[in-house]
């Protein structure tokens, strides 16, 4: 502002020289007058050119300094997508141990069902006194052998609970890499501002999105639904159910 | 009754047996994407496709579409259950002539209930 003014006193000096110059046909005077105009009005843009070349070199210079940049680009980020590629490789292992103990402990409890059932019934009858003394026997042996093969399917069966349950320790480690990951991106994502700044780019918060079309949404994320989106089963419904389903 | 499962996850081909066999559903084959579940369907007899969308290869919405366009083939019930939940996903599968529809993560019960839904219909 006070650049402005000081500027504004020294043009009005010139111009009402200049004037009177012309007034009283002093020639060389006025002529003399416009050089210094013309030179001020340069002095001014060179000034102004020379401050935003230093800006801009002093602003090239220090996101070149800053050395996480470098450490982003040669190290955090190759280091982020090993991290993640193990997150994939610690769920997908957990999943494969707990499936394997689940499908190892289905046909245990079916069977257990099964022969428990067949040994109510026999049981029943020899309350209702409907055995004689050798089916007595052969269900005295039966519920020996349930009994044998009940204590060893419980060992297994335990052991295969325990196997489910440690097969969740992925949780807290993946928690922690994808915590990691997404400080890396927040990181990143500050210095890309910067770096958008330094250009001269403008940053108004307007996200223009350029998606291509054939990309697949992928699963539902809560709190990023752009209205587009379905979020239960029961919606499916509806809309199929809208077109006729 | 032969069914194929086509999920580029074993992890979800696994579940999904699992969830079939317990429906009484004994006889599963798994592909895991659509260009190998094609030869399998076009050689197989099977009798019920369930088939994740997104798949690399050959997505689930293509196999659809070539399982309706196949003449041996097109009258053949299929299931989405898939991750993707946009709204215009579900009119595309609908139009492309899927027969249910069931969006991941689901429950025991609504795989059930959808393709008991898809038999009733196919039987009526």
């Amino acid at each position: 502002m006070q650049e402005q003014l000081m500027n504004k006193t020294v043009w009005l000096e010139k111009a009402e020289a200049l004037v009177s110059a012309i007034k009283a046909d002093r020639d060389a005077d006025a002529e003399q007058i416009i050089t210094e105009l013309s030179n001020l009005k340069e002095n001014h843009l060179f000034t102004e050119v020379g401050r935003l070349t230093r800006e801009l070199h002093e602003a090239i210079n220090g996101f070149l300094l800053d050395s996480k940049i470098a450490d982003m680009t040669n190290v955090e980020i190759p280091d982020a997508k090993e991290r993640l590629s193990h997150v994939i490789t610690m769920t997908q292992d957990s999943a494969d141990r707990t499936l394997t103990a689940v499908e190892q402990s289905l046909p245990l409890v079916e069977e257990f069902a099964k022969n428990s059932e067949s040994l109510l019934k026999e049981w029943e009858k020899l309350r209702a006194r409907l055995l004689n003394k050798d089916d007595f026997s052969e269900l005295s042996e039966s519920l020996v052998a349930f009994l044998t093969q009940t204590q060893l399917d419980s060992d297994t069966l335990h052991k295969n609970l325990s196997e489910v349950l440690i097969a969740q320790d992925f949780q807290d480690l993946t928690g922690q890499i994808i915590r990691k990951v997404i400080n890396l991106v927040h990181d990143v994502e500050e210095k890309l501002v910067k770096l958008v700044r330094i250009t001269g780019g403008k940053m108004d918060g307007k996200v223009t999105q350029h998606k291509d079309p054939n990309e697949l949404e992928g699963p539902a994320i809560p709190g990023m639904d752009q209205g587009d989106q379905v979020n239960s089963q029961d919606e499916v419904d509806d809309l199929l159910s809208s077109l006729g389903f | 009754m032969k069914i194929l499962i086509v999920d580029d996850f074993s992890t979800m081909r696994r579940i999904i047996k699992n969830l079939l066999r317990d429906l009484g559903f004994t006889n599963t084959h798994e592909a895991d994407d659509g260009t190998t579940a094609l030869p399998l369907l076009q050689n197989g007899n099977f009798d019920f496709l369930v088939s994740d969308w997104n798949m690399p290869g050959m997505t689930g919405i293509d196999l659809l579409r070539a399982v309706r366009a196949d003449a041996k083939l097109a009258g053949l019930p299929v299931l989405m259950v898939t991750a993707e939940s946009k709204r215009e996903q579900i009119i595309e599968a609908a139009q492309a002539g899927v027969n249910g529809y069931v969006v991941k993560p689901f429950t025991a019960g609504t795989l059930e209930e959808k393709i008991n839904k898809i038999f009733e219909r196919v039987k009526g």
